[in-house]
């Protein structure tokens, strides 16, 4: 991808006045609730890191992000500052403010133990994977597997060509690179910092993500 | 041409569900110009194991469905492979047409229509998904028959109508038991509501050999497949 120019927000919130200030490390996950009108950033604090990351309305976890009604209702595969995140009630869940890497997937999905034996053979079987940390993090408010749908992979580089192909390629990130979303009513927001060893998406390296908060706490 | 087990006409912006045996196959065909068929697919005996269009696109490095594709489930195993098809382009990136898209089209009742009262994929796929004990957290992201958008490197996505004519044709064999489901009303991004009519026949097929287009696709196809021969061992 050498050579393309991405557009790039930054955002004006300030770290130091952040009320949510975590590190999820390399191959974590995290549940939180990010109030209506709050903040999220998400740092890429090492770069070339994807954060595996499900949004949904924490007053009915059934209306849960949508990738294909996202992608469709805005005619682009890929996601960046203005794009709008919606369910599958059409509802905008979210709105990405800020964002210094310049886009995101939503196609590529998350990695699991069985889609990674899948892709790289028998010997991943029980390598770590962000289904599972979905899964583990998502059942503190009951949501299973039932209502996992396709997630966002921020900062992953999934280039789609003319003809109908779809790759894996090195990251666009880098490190210190964010992305900010403005939760357009209460959500739960479900990450897995993706653990995944096999493809290029985190650069085989695994590294811990920074998460800034803003809302009234 | 081995016998056609069950035939089915589905007419435009209806929907139907149908469990085909492993083994056998289900052949779609578009009986009009422009058809859309939205299909989802369950494993038969596993509550939550259903189609992933993510899984199922990375696994093969395609943004387009096409032959002899496998299609995957979140589980790891091949639910149906691709076998044939007149369409090099089945659209799996847009997912379903919802209520609020037909707003666009103007009122429409059964009061004044009947019938011919325009609904969305969702409803009918929900409709249909509620006969078998399932709601709104199974529904997931869908294969388009039948319809193409078109992807470029900026990752716009087009729309492209007209990509089918009557009797153009795809064929899924069912790796193992499967629910399928399926609406024919418009894809999502048409803008026009002709719904055509889809043909489903469902034959037995023969054991694929060693020489099986899906098998031998990609080593991903053929380690889905070799999964979904493990679900009941």
């Amino acid at each position: 991808m050498t050579g393309t120019i991405l557009p790039v927000r930054e955002s004006e919130l300030d770290p130091a006045t952040a009320v949510l200030d975590v590190t999820v490390a390399d191959g974590d996950g995290h549940l939180g609730v990010i109030p209506a009108g709050g903040s999220l950033r998400i740092v890429d604090l090492h770069g070339n890191q994807a954060v595996d990351t499900l949004f949904y309305d924490a007053a009915d976890v059934g209306n849960r992000y949508s990738a294909m009604d996202t992608v469709r209702e805005q005619g682009a595969a890929y996601l960046t500052a203005g794009s709008r995140l919606l369910s599958v009630n059409l509802d905008v869940l979210a709105t990405i403010t800020a964002d210094t890497c310049g886009r995101h997937d939503t196609l590529g999905g998350a990695c699991a133990q069985e889609s990674n034996v899948v892709r790289y053979g028998e010997h991943t079987r029980h390598q770590h994977a962000c289904r599972e940390t979905f899964l583990r993090y998502g059942a503190e408010v009951g949501i299973g597997a039932r209502d996992l749908g396709h997630n966002i992979n921020f900062f992953m580089n999934v280039p789609l060509t003319a003809d109908g192909g779809l790759s894996f390629e090195d990251g666009l990130s880098g490190p210190g690179k964010y992305v900010e979303v403005r939760a357009e009513r209460d959500l739960y927001v479900l990450i897995s910092n993706c653990p995944q060893l096999n493809n290029p998406c985190n650069g085989w390296d695994p590294t811990p993500v920074r998460l800034l908060g803003w809302w009234r706490a | 041409m081995s016998e056609v087990l069950l035939s089915h006409e589905i007419p435009g912006g209806a929907a139907w569900s149908v469990l085909v045996r492993a083994g056998r196959e289900l052949r779609l065909t578009a009986l009009e110009a422009g058809a859309n068929c939205s299909t989802l697919l369950y494993a038969a005996h596993h509550p939550v194991d259903r189609l992933n269009v993510p899984d199922t696109l990375k696994a093969q490095m395609s943004a387009r469905v096409h032959a002899p594709m496998v299609l995957m489930s979140d589980r790891g195993t091949a639910l149906c492979s691709v076998t044939g098809s007149s369409l090099d382009w089945h659209d799996a990136l847009c997912g379903h047409s919802c209520d609020a898209q037909l707003e666009r089209l103007g009122p429409s009742s059964y009061h004044a229509e009947r019938n011919a009262w325009r609904r969305s994929a969702r409803a009918g796929l929900l409709g249909e998904l509620r006969k078998h004990g399932r709601g709104p957290a199974d529904l997931h992201a869908c294969v388009n028959f039948f319809a193409k958008v078109a992807t470029s490197g900026d990752g716009t996505l087009t729309f492209m109508p007209g990509h089918a004519s009557a009797g153009d044709w795809v064929t899924l064999r069912a790796e193992q038991d499967v629910l399928v489901v399926l609406s024919t009303s418009p894809h999502p991004l048409d803008p026009q509501w002709t719904p055509p009519a889809v043909l489903a026949e469902v034959r037995a097929t023969a054991v694929p050999g060693a020489d099986d287009p899906s098998w031998t696709f990609r080593d991903e196809s053929a380690r889905a497949l070799r999964a979904a021969r493990e679900v009941l061992a």
